[in-house]
């Protein structure tokens, strides 16, 4: 039987089907007890819609994997932050056309000294913002200025 | 992965068992504050608690419902997609907050309080706690950006100074919200200096915004950090802080106390009717 832990950390992110959501630091604890599975989930943004897929995300792969008893717990604090997705998730994004987070989480507009945003297709480091915003809440929209193609970014949160 | 599971998890948002017919219009069939622990602290007191957690949570549900209406006008994709996002955070804030709300309500009464979804349709305009500023519809885009910035800044500052609250799923709600709304008054403040300190045409309708505006954020209190970043703002986008008055009270009552302007009950409408309506409808 799969354990517990990584049924829950192979439920791929609604949104950025490309990473799980261990992998963005989402998936914070699984805990299994007498056959019952107790997981806690971080929402990303306060509003982020994809958490209720989320969760039956997770209830069915736990379901299927032999765990009847699943209860999904939420947990705000401390709150998350782009610097908990792993080394991994930060390389499947980028294989994806998504260009991961930079560290050390957000800063405001005003400081400028930041490692560039590099173009996950052709390497760039020339890229300028479009948006601030993007599809979901928890991505910018870029474009690369070499290669010309546009592209999502997640952003620093 | 398994192709069965990933599947049905789609479906199983549509699935209905014995225990689970979902009410139509709200979010309330999914707790946002689900597994977090609900007491109330025993030194919080509970009713000032709910007080606090409504004022906040209105502020963010009318003035989400305000931005979401720039959905299809705004003037290009890539604002109208920020401004979704805007909205979108202060409506997660809004869920959050009126959940909490309503949890120490019921710490007061000793009983079930209301939950998120009586909490947003089932209010009478009398009983909502929002700053008045709020509640105005945007004129143009300026006004959206103006409002936006100074909505920002105070919420900001709000919030900053809540992540430390005796009670910890206000200050964890506070503390995400900061994160959102550092971002938020960002994008605004942008905006607000490209027009200000732009075209005479874009710097006109920035001051007349601002201008307008003004009389309605002396209710918001603004003092310390929110004031002095607006007034970083101001000075960047060649804007001048007016001097007007602040909108008088009514009988000495203003929106924290549940008197509001006019534009109030054409929102509630807007945003309650169709729940009215159907208050049994389920899916």
């Amino acid at each position: 039987m799969v354990s517990a832990w990584e049924s829950a950390a192979s439920v791929p992110d609604p949104e950025l089907p490309a990473v799980t959501i261990a992998d963005l630091g989402i998936l914070r604890d699984v805990r299994e007890e007498n056959g019952a599975v107790t997981v806690t989930i971080t929402p990303t943004y306060s509003g982020c819609p994809a958490m209720a897929q989320i969760a039956a995300d997770l209830r069915h792969r736990l379901v299927d994997a032999g765990y009847d008893r699943v209860d999904i717990r939420t947990e705000l604090s401390p709150a998350w932050t782009t610097d908990w997705i792993s080394p991994d998730g930060r390389r499947k994004l980028a294989e994806a056309g998504i260009a991961p987070p930079r560290a050390a989480g957000p800063v405001s507009v005003t400081l400028t000294c930041r490692p560039p945003v590099r173009c996950p297709r052709c390497g760039s480091a020339g890229t300028r913002e479009l948006s601030r915003f993007s599809g979901t809440a928890c991505k910018a929209l870029r474009q690369c200025q070499a290669c010309l193609e546009p592209f999502e970014h997640v952003k620093e949160h | 992965m398994s192709e069965q599971s990933e599947f049905d998890a789609y479906l199983s948002l549509g699935e209905v068992t014995e225990d689970d017919h979902r009410w139509a219009f709200g979010t309330g069939f999914a707790d946002p504050l689900a597994g977090i622990d609900a007491a109330v602290p025993a030194d919080v007191d509970p009713g000032d608690l709910a007080a606090t957690c409504l004022a906040l949570g209105d502020d963010a549900l009318i003035y989400s419902h305000r931005l979401q209406q720039w959905v299809t006008r705004a003037p290009e994709l890539e604002e109208e997609t920020a401004l979704a996002n805007v909205a979108l955070d202060l409506l997660g804030q809004a869920r959050l907050l009126l959940t909490r709300a309503g949890q120490a309500e019921g710490a007061v009464a000793g009983e079930q309080g209301r939950d998120e979804d009586q909490l947003a349709f089932f209010r009478g305009e009398g009983e909502f706690r929002n700053v008045r500023l709020v509640e105005r519809a945007d004129a143009d885009f300026a006004e959206l950006v103006v409002r936006l910035l100074v909505f920002s800044a105070w919420r900001l500052e709000l919030m900053g100074s809540l992540t430390g609250d005796a009670d910890p799923v206000l200050a964890a709600i506070a503390a995400k919200a900061v994160k959102e709304l550092t971002y938020h008054r960002d994008y605004a403040a942008a905006w607000v200096v490209r027009l200000g300190d732009g075209t005479d045409y874009s710097r006109a309708k920035a001051q007349a915004a601002l201008d307008t505006l003004w009389p309605l954020a002396a209710e918001l209190g603004l003092d310390g950090a929110a004031d002095a970043h607006l007034g970083a703002v101001f000075a960047e986008a060649t804007l001048t802080r007016p001097t007007a008055p602040r909108l008088a009270p009514v009988a000495g009552k203003t929106g924290r106390d549940g008197t509001h302007t006019e534009a109030m009950g054409y929102i509630l409408a807007e945003l309650q009717s169709v729940a009215r309506a159907h208050p049994d409808a389920t899916w």
